[in-house]
């Protein structure tokens, strides 16, 4: 190759090298949208939907014949100034079969809070077979100074979920939100 | 094969000044072997800065109970330790090689993008200087690990934007250099030196700068993503948003683990042109190494979930990654083999060079077989986060790496400036090197198989003995790197004259140029032919 003949190589191979570059920047921001679908597939990481669903005919169904035990989890993410439990710590439940149950928490401040609770279920396999109707986690959850507030959640758990799971444990995690936010 | 000289002149008149006088030369410079000079010795610079930052970790660790620095300080000091080591030290060190030494082995009279190559190197100093600055700011610098885990990355005080910056201006300088890599290696060889008859060196590189391009920008997204995640109010990591932390480590080791063989596939390529100069053979299974490094290079793309065995995946997932990961041993074994068939019945000597690639050789392989015990789903979850992952790493990549970089060194010391460096002084470096590593490192296995968590400024009292002996090792290691400075030093200002060929074995066009190698070499292109390639 002569001198000249390897500057035009060059000004075709290196845009096409920032290029590939500028690209992988993107995948990486492409990987977050893919997260959140692999994730919402498979229940993979305790990701629960965060929809309410609808109940399809005879094959989901109660399952009289089956019980299963749902454990309630309650944390709060560092410095979130609540109190933050489950009414209820366990219950044995049917599949296919609507239960309510509910969540207290209290403003330990004297200003308004903003909170917001994130679901996860584990073992991470039944994520996607447990189905919450409505959910505080839902929305954000607004406090007065000090108010307690009584949040409900309404679940099912699907009869589809793997005949080896017998315990199923949800837990809420609950975050100080910005208001303005 | 004398093709050329620096006394060849190919009308090109602007190429046939030498270098400039004074500072200017090396701001201004866009000579591959002034730039491969400045990375090296930025990377040496960097070595001591970031082995002395490990030798307040083990003076630390020396007792239980917390005795010199506060705890906030050592997890500054682990963090550091590692950013600079990994992106200060040992990827310049290896673009400093490839500056050198690329242009050179492929018969190119410089690198194809030079003024590129001349940024590339000076955003270097400029991203360490404000990454250690951040030592002195308000809270402190980083202290989540090398890793930046969130949320606890986003406790960083005010240097959290100041790390950040600086990670990217290293990856923009690791992109360039590995851009200028492959643009060098794929129009500016001479004549005749087709693709598979390059060494071997040429061919880890041109590998390592395709990993260095698909991976650094990822990372570079990762960091921004933590960026706006703490000033900008996005939520990509934070779960009260609708983000996710998990994601982010799915982010970091899709950059991490090609990360890792960034740095260690250049290494396979040094031990790979050192083993046959001093067996005096030709490489045993030439193609099977560059197959095998292909191979790796492709396996280190779909194996990251091997990092985050713990953070609850589905059983699929981790029997994915666990087989995924340990095919990477087959054309890692191919390697390892074919360096010992080289050996064997060769005509050996063990010049320092030789000594620190057969000692790569076995350390490398042991830092393998403790990373396919790793990679065991289910044992994993016991050495999770325990000293047996921070001995495994080392050993991959201070024996493992930095020990080719030393050879490497010691292999070409005599080309750069003309004089053979102390033979007699280099072997004690060796020894004092490779004994002070083995302390250092080994007993650090026993510690995390017997339960020792990582990146803790204190711990239980059973562990106390072998913590002391690793301290004792760190001490050894790190002020015998002195006697390489030394070493060095001395060979650039006196020495023996070496030859053009240096190393009797030694094969390659490198060796045809004179010693020292001069401002401008291979002007005109030497004429490869089957007889003369690879040596």
């Amino acid at each position: 190759m002569t001198h000249s003949d390897k500057t035009r190589a060059n000004r075709r191979l290196v845009p096409k090298l920032f290029l590939f570059s500028i690209a992988m920047f993107g995948f990486g921001y492409l990987l977050v949208p893919l997260y959140d679908v692999i994730c919402d597939i498979t229940g993979f990481n305790g990701r629960t939907t965060s929809l309410a669903v609808a109940t399809e005919g005879n094959a989901n169904g109660v399952d009289t014949s089956r019980t299963v035990t749902v454990e309630f989890v309650s944390s709060l993410n560092s410095g979130a100034p609540w109190e933050f439990r489950p009414t209820v710590t366990r219950m044995q439940v049917h599949p296919g079969e609507f239960y309510e149950i509910s969540y207290v928490a209290t403003n330990l401040t004297d200003q308004d809070m903003v909170g917001q609770a994130v679901p996860s279920v584990a073992p991470s396999l039944a994520a996607v077979h447990f189905q919450k109707i409505e959910c505080f986690c839902f929305d954000r959850q607004d406090f007065a100074p000090g108010e307690s507030k009584d949040m409900p959640v309404m679940f099912r758990v699907d009869p589809r979920l793997a005949d080896h799971v017998s315990v199923v444990t949800l837990s809420y995690t609950f975050f100080k939100l910005d208001p303005s936010s | 094969m004398a093709a050329t000289t620096h006394d060849v002149h190919d009308g090109h008149g602007e190429h046939h000044h030498g270098p400039a006088k004074g500072l200017g030369r090396w701001l201004f410079t866009t000579n591959h072997k002034d730039i491969g000079t400045l990375y090296l010795l930025f990377s040496l610079l960097m070595f001591l800065i970031g082995g002395s930052m490990a030798l307040i970790i083990r003076a630390e660790l020396f007792q239980p109970g917390l005795q010199l620095v506060d705890p906030h300080f050592f997890n500054q000091m682990t963090t550091m330790h590692a950013l600079i080591m990994v992106f200060g030290a040992v990827m310049p060190a290896f673009v400093g090689l490839a500056n050198w030494m690329l242009p050179m082995m492929i018969g190119a009279p410089d690198m194809a993008l030079p003024r590129m190559n001349n940024w590339s190197f000076w955003i270097l100093p400029f991203a360490f200087t404000m990454l250690l600055s951040t030592l002195f700011m308000p809270g402190g610098g980083p202290a989540s690990g090398w890793t930046l885990y969130p949320p606890l990355v986003l406790q960083t005080g005010d240097a959290f934007p100041f790390v950040i910056l600086a990670i990217h201006l290293m990856g923009i300088s690791s992109i360039m250099g590995a851009i200028n890599v492959i643009a060098t290696i794929f129009n500016m060889r001479a004549p005749g030196m087709t693709l598979m008859r390059m060494p071997l060196f040429v061919w880890t590189w041109l590998i390592t700068a395709f990993l260095l391009i698909a991976v650094m920008p990822v990372f570079a997204g990762a960091v921004t993503m933590l960026l706006t995640d703490k000033y900008f109010a996005t939520s990509f990591f934070n779960p009260a948003g609708g983000g996710d932390p998990v994601l982010f480590q799915h982010i970091f080791w899709f950059f991490g683990h090609p990360e890792v063989y960034i740095m260690i596939l250049p290494a396979f390529g040094v031990v790979s042109q050192i083993i046959p100069t001093f067996a005096r053979k030709p490489l045993f299974g030439y193609h099977s190494m560059v197959y095998a490094t292909a191979a790796i290079a492709f396996l280190s793309f779909i194996v990251w979930g091997h990092h985050m065995f713990t953070v609850g995946m589905p059983l699929t997932a981790e029997l994915f990654f666990m087989y995924a990961t340990m095919l990477i041993a087959v054309p890692t074994g191919v390697k390892v083999f074919n360096w010992v068939a080289t050996m064997w019945r060769g005509a050996m000597t063990f010049e320092t060079p030789m000594l620190f690639s057969i000692a790569f050789v076995i350390l490398f392989t042991i830092g393998g077989f403790s990373g396919l015990m790793l990679a065991i789903a289910p044992a994993d979850f016991q050495y999770h986060d325990t000293y047996f992952v921070v001995a495994h790493f080392h050993y991959v990549l201070v024996p493992g790496a930095v020990f080719s970089i030393m050879a490497a060194v010691y292999y070409w010391l005599p080309k750069w400036t003309g004089h053979m460096y102390n033979e007699r002084l280099s072997r004690i470096h060796f020894w004092l090197s490779v004994i002070g590593v083995n302390i250092l490192f080994f007993p650090q296995h026993f510690l995390g198989l017997a339960g020792m968590p990582r990146r803790v400024p204190d711990y239980a009292l059973q562990f106390t003995e072998w913590n002391m002996v690793s301290s004792i090792g760190a001490f050894i290691y790190g002020i015998s790197q002195l006697l390489f400075v030394y070493i060095v030093i001395q060979t650039i200002r006196a020495g023996d004259k070496a030859t053009d060929q240096v190393w009797e074995g030694a094969r390659g066009l490198e060796w045809t140029v004179p010693s020292p190698a001069p401002y401008h070499t291979f002007d005109t292109p030497p004429k490869i032919s089957a007889t003369n390639a690879h040596g």
